[in-house]
């Protein structure tokens, strides 16, 4: 069904992945019927809730957490938002610490919280691998800091962070850490006790639940004020009319990674490590991004040197989908900030895609995009040669 | 057991078209609108078209004015918090005592934060005083947020004239107002009546979309800071991947409620005033609340003097009927809800409200299980009131002094 007909190769697991069937089969039943709203005290209202029950501890089996402190969300993005404005708010601002590398959703709010005079802002470096070292961040801890921000894991190079250090330095300081672990749940291990973090964020949609649903898991006894305010949904801590049929999706989809995680690993790294080889046989002096050993097992950010992505990309069409390792906003070619980060070179930044794989992706599939990409790859520096 | 479903106002069945609408994009298109391909044009373009319809729909006013949110909750806090950011000379808020949490709750966080809020009263039949409202008015009033029509009496608030009043009074006020309720069920005009408003809220489940996914119609201009940030979504002004699937049932809801808006609406008027009718000739001691005032035609709030509005519901729920107390929002708590108390719904009432609330799935029959069932459960279930006299078939005559005397005001 997922590569059916004209649909591309899918390599873009990173930027959305495709709602598992087993999820979407969960959901029916309540996208036709059990429509009742948890809050209500009548017959489908209790139904509801019971769903919605269900749903929510799926996810704290997931996490590894207890049901109670699981908040659903509209997303990952709402879930970092509340995490971080709310901290603050809690606290009364103070100093934050931030990576460099954070996604938008973190950066974007702590820039925000800065701009309104809020907090105080720290943003730490990374090494090449997209890595911070443990002991700046510390380092850059002050009497006053109120949270650290640290993603699990890199969306563009899939670099996985030192969080679970990380938070034992910041506890062992009273200090709390919060991780945005959108990229890292459905691919990696993720406990939040083992990991020792106040705050974690999730994307449905990053793990075969539809778009449109997310959780952020506050340990017991965090306190944090409310993004969202209204009646008492989600004990007090976000208001609005659950979405039952988004919680159930990411109820179920939470069930299926707990089930499934430890092989799928295994899988993907070998499909990851498969299209390495394959592009690498035909690129001379392709550079993998990210960390060599503490990184996603699906993500392999590639500069292809002397290709241009973005044209490599827009040629391939409807026949890979794959993201560039830059963004183009009005016409203009911006390095992505992770690479800039890592102090990738501007030209190879440029010649930088993402590839990510997923549950879907076939041995097949890996083999027949790789040929794909590597005969553009050739037709670019062929028509290159021939300008010149 | 068949259930009667009578709580639409607290939430709606999705529309099977609306199910088929959303299908495709619940599992075969489910790429990152966000992302360059070709693929991704698909959930692009159904944004861009439900943006479009939804638009439309609201009086032809520009797609870019309609920004999606999770829910109407998401949307108040959005246009209350985000005009207060945005504007900090002004420091003077405008409300009434009757909105929903979402705004109600929303409001009072202001009042903490230091900013100044009118809470304007309503009379007994949950109508505001539009003196009031003028006189409530100041140089430095930065925001008027009122509702278009109360989730749990139905009662419709003059947001219109309100808006027009305010605009003439001060072009630099800005009017909110939470039409959760009445998108849908009322042809709203924001570029007619309606021009006034600058920023209006409302949500998919209560129009036959699901549950997760709201709309903010901000006019052009309007100085509003975004509560969720982190992407170029929404133009900026909402972070997130865009729920797409939602955001396409929510205009194919939208547009079977246009469609059917002309015959629904006078057949489910006739059937609640039907309704309304027979309860009141056949209980006693029963009002209604929010008589006298213009009123959703789907909602009817009924108070039973003498009884517990909780009662009814376990009783109505075993006859498989469903309709709640208030507003869901609420429930589960034994105070009596903020609105009744506003309108001062008297002490042997305000505990025995009892919400019905229909839809274009309303039958006839349902309402004829209901006219047959209620007045049967009201009288058992006054035989055990305190305040009844069984023997007599009559409340006691302490219990008759006290009907007049209004609940205690809110606290």
């Amino acid at each position: 069904m997922i590569t059916a007909g004209g649909d591309p190769i899918y390599l873009d697991y990173n930027a959305t992945t495709p709602v598992d069937p087993r999820v979407a089969d969960a959901m029916l039943p309540y996208l036709t019927g059990c429509y009742g709203n948890p809050s209500s005290s009548h017959r489908l209202g209790r139904q509801a809730r019971q769903a919605l029950d269900h749903a929510r501890s799926q996810v704290a089996s997931c996490l590894g957490c207890d049901p109670d402190e699981v908040v659903l969300t509209s997303g990952g993005s709402e879930a970092n938002n509340a995490a971080i404005r709310g901290v603050v708010a809690a606290r009364g601002g103070g100093h934050v610490i931030c990576s460099a590398v954070e996604h938008p959703a973190v950066l974007e709010v702590v820039l925000a919280l800065e701009c309104e005079g809020r907090i105080e802002l720290s943003i730490v470096g990374v090494d090449q691998w997209g890595r911070v070292d443990p002991d700046e961040v510390v380092g850059s801890l002050r009497p006053d800091t109120v949270l650290v921000t640290i993603m699990l894991a890199n969306n563009e190079v899939g670099t996985v962070q030192p969080v679970a250090e990380l938070a034992a330095r910041c506890r062992e300081r009273g200090v709390l850490l919060h991780t945005d672990a959108a990229q890292a749940v459905g691919k990696i291990p993720v406990a939040v006790g083992r990991l020792g973090i106040d705050l974690l964020s999730v994307a449905g949609h990053k793990l075969y639940a539809p778009k449109g649903v997310g959780a952020l898991y506050v340990r017991r006894g965090v306190a944090v004020e409310p993004l969202i305010r209204g009646a008492g949904h989600e004990r007090g801590r976000r208001a609005g009319t659950e979405s039952l049929l988004m919680a159930v999706g990411l109820g179920a989809a939470c069930a299926i990674v707990r089930a499934e995680l430890a092989d799928e690993t295994e899988r993907l790294t070998g499909l990851r490590d498969r299209l390495e080889s394959r592009l690498r046989a035909g690129v001379p002096g392709l550079a993998v991004h990210g960390h060599p050993t503490e990184r996603l097992p699906n993500t392999l950010s590639v500069a292809l040197p002397g290709a241009h992505a973005h044209r490599l990309l827009e040629r391939l069409g409807d026949r890979v989908a794959a993201s560039p390792g830059s963004a183009c906003h009005a016409d203009k070619v911006q390095v992505s900030h992770v690479l800039s980060a890592m102090g990738v070179e501007p030209a190879l930044a440029l010649s930088t895609i993402r590839l990510s794989v997923g549950r879907f992706t076939t041995g097949g599939e890996v083999d027949g995009a790789a040929e794909l990409i590597l005969a553009e790859v050739a037709g670019t520096r062929a028509g290159a040669g021939f300008q010149r | 057991m068949d259930v009667i479903y009578l709580d639409n106002n607290a939430t709606t069945r999705v529309a099977p078209e609306v199910v088929d609408t959303m299908m495709p994009f619940l599992t075969s298109d489910y790429f990152n609108p966000s992302s360059m391909y070709d693929a991704a044009s698909g959930p692009a373009a159904a944004i861009k078209q439900a943006r479009r319809t939804i638009a439309r729909l609201l009086g032809k006013v520009r797609p870019d004015e309609v920004l999606f949110t999770s829910c109407a909750t998401e949307s108040n806090n959005t246009a209350i918090f985000g005009t207060v950011a945005a504007n900090s000379e002004r420091r003077h808020v405008i409300t009434s005592a009757v909105e929903h949490p979402a705004v109600y709750n929303v409001a009072k966080e202001l009042e903490r934060r230091g900013l100044e809020v009118d809470f304007l009263p309503v009379d007994r039949s949950g109508r505001l005083d539009m003196a009031d409202f003028v006189r409530a008015l100041r140089p430095d009033t930065l925001l008027v947020s009122v509702m278009h029509a109360n989730n749990e009496t139905g009662v419709l608030f003059p947001v219109e004239e309100m808006a027009r009043i305010a605009k003439e009074t001060d072009p630099g006020i800005i009017v909110h107002s939470d039409a959760t309720q009445t998108v849908g069920k009322l042809p709203i005009d924001l570029s007619g009546t309606s021009r006034h408003l600058d920023l209006l809220s409302f949500s998919g489940h209560k129009l036959h979309a699901p549950k997760g996914i709201g709309a903010l119609f901000m006019r052009r201009g309007t100085r509003c800071r975004p509560l969720l940030l982190g992407g170029h979504q929404e133009d900026g002004r909402r972070g997130g991947t865009e729920n797409v699937a939602f955001i396409v049932g929510l205009a194919r809801a939208m547009e079977l409620m246009a469609e059917r808006r002309d015959a629904d609406e006078p057949r489910i008027q006739a059937m609640r005033d039907r309704l309304e009718r027979e309860l009141v000739a056949r209980i006693p001691f029963l009002q209604v609340n929010g008589a006298g005032a213009p009123r959703l035609g789907n909602t009817l709030n009924v108070a039973c003097h003498f009884i517990e509005g909780e009662g009814i519901l376990y009783q109505l729920s075993s006859h498989g009927i469903c309709a709640s107390s208030g507003s869901a929002c609420t429930s589960g708590s034994l105070e009596p809800s903020h609105v009744l108390r506003a309108m001062k719904i008297p002490f042997t009432a305000i505990h025995g409200s009892v919400r019905f609330s229909l839809s274009h799935y309303s039958t006839d029959a349902e309402v004829d299980r209901v006219i047959e069932i209620f007045p049967s459960i009201v009288a058992n279930l006054r035989r055990l009131s305190p305040y009844w006299d069984a023997a007599a078939n009559r409340p006691r005559p302490e219990a008759m002094s006290m009907m007049d005397s209004a609940a205690a005001p809110h606290s």
